[in-house]
């Protein structure tokens, strides 16, 4: 009610107080774990370049927070989207087999049943020779694009 | 009779420690409470001229500390209450001439005399504070709704919880209604959301606080004073009555009592 009243009355616009809160917030979350900001920025670094070896990353998206509910209760959460390249290399490949099984079906439908189509292709590969060509160049893709990163 | 030793703490110096103890200790003897208020900040002696009894002085806490003179004849009786006593700190002296053991054994010799036992804590975190803090069996911790007072409360939080001494409760001296409404200071439920401690007391700002000290008559002395009001409450939340918080906003628009009904609804 009262934030309704202050809104009618222009008084909604952010004070120094709720800015003083932020910042509090922010300085006593590295006073309590005794990292400072600037060393919690090198810590997030080094722990992306470590996973980077081994995934491709999303790095745009990438969040490593450390969130507290109190002075004795911290935790560093992560969030670190990976790119998915074999699913896409995957995804072309499903796309490529079903070209061949059914040329008709569209885009979104082979994506749905991207494993199912990997699966299924796997399996016939053996008796169905004419197939095989197809999966054979696809089956190269992933490798070619570790490569380039 | 098994006393109470509360040490008044801050980490920041200037957020009100020793104004806090002074009026605590007037409050609680006004309650006829018998009680000993101990200006630990050795070196930069303030509590006696806060309670006005800086012309009364002869022996200090080093000098008791030391054995150079004896306990009861070191403390000094309050001019108003018969069983309020201040010993004073040593102006001449630095922090290291008193243990932290000194100060238990000082606590434990006065509890068997006295009510509630009130340590003004020096400002920082060195010696003087862990003299202040060993012998407590409370701690108080005063801040300022300000970001580096708030700040240092925090840091001395865990100081406290780490000597095992806590959780501390939390007076917030110094808030300013007006500017509170506004959105330009740190409410006490801010507060309280950062450092998470029970809050003990809000004290308002109150331009009777400097009248107080520069007279040397603590300023819950004074009845039309809303921060002795208010350190009163303190005191009394402090012998486990439960007092409710004062109503700081004083709605002295027509407008500002219209919002507050609307709100009630």
């Amino acid at each position: 009610m009262t934030s309704l009243l202050n809104r009618l009355f222009g008084r909604a616009k952010r004070g120094s107080g709720a800015t003083a809160k932020d910042r509090l917030h922010f300085v006593l979350q590295h006073d309590r774990i005794n990292l400072p900001p600037e060393r919690a920025e090198e810590m997030k670094k080094e722990i992306l370049a470590v996973i980077v070896k081994y995934l491709a990353v999303d790095k745009d998206r990438v969040e490593i927070a450390l969130e507290q509910r109190d002075r004795l209760h911290s935790k560093l959460v992560a969030e670190i989207p990976i790119v998915n390249e074999t699913y896409k290399s995957e995804n072309h490949r499903a796309q490529a087999a079903a070209a061949v099984s059914t040329p008709a079906e569209s885009n979104g439908a082979g994506k749905v049943k991207e494993s199912d189509a990997d699966n299924a292709s796997e399996d016939n590969a053996a008796d169905d020779e004419s197939k095989e060509p197809v999966l054979d160049t696809s089956e190269h893709d992933p490798p070619v694009d570790d490569g380039k990163r | 009779m098994a006393g109470k030793v509360v040490t008044i703490s801050s980490g920041k110096g200037g957020v009100g420690k020793t104004t806090a103890t002074a009026n605590l200790g007037i409050s609680l003897a006004s309650l006829g409470k018998k009680v000993v208020v101990i200006d630990a900040d050795i070196g930069l002696r303030n509590l006696d001229v806060i309670m006005g009894l800086e012309n009364r002085i002869v022996y200090d806490l080093v000098d008791i500390v030391e054995g150079r003179s004896k306990l009861r004849q070191s403390m000094i009786k309050h001019k108003k209450f018969e069983d309020l006593f201040l010993i004073p700190a040593a102006q001449t002296r630095d922090k290291m001439a008193v243990s932290p053991d000194d100060m238990v054994k000082l606590a434990d010799e006065l509890r068997e005399d006295f009510d509630y036992i009130l340590i003004d804590s020096p400002a920082g975190i060195e010696r003087g504070f862990r003299n202040a803090l060993e012998p407590a069996d409370e701690v108080l911790i005063v801040t300022n709704p300000e970001v580096s007072a708030v700040r240092d409360a925090d840091r001395i939080t865990g100081l406290i919880e780490a000597a095992e001494k806590g959780p501390g409760r939390l007076i917030i001296n110094r808030l300013k209604p007006d500017l509170v409404k506004k959105g330009e200071m740190l409410s006490s439920d801010d507060v309280y959301d950062i450092l998470g401690l029970t809050i003990i007391g809000i004290i308002p700002e109150d331009e009777l606080v400097l009248s107080a000290s520069n007279s040397g008559i603590p300023v819950t002395l004074n009845l039309n004073s809303k921060a002795g009001t208010a350190f009163n409450n303190v005191a009394r939340r402090l012998t486990g009555e439960d007092v409710p918080f004062m109503n700081l906003n004083g709605h002295s628009s027509i407008l500002q009592r219209l919002v507050s009904f609307l709100d009630g609804i």
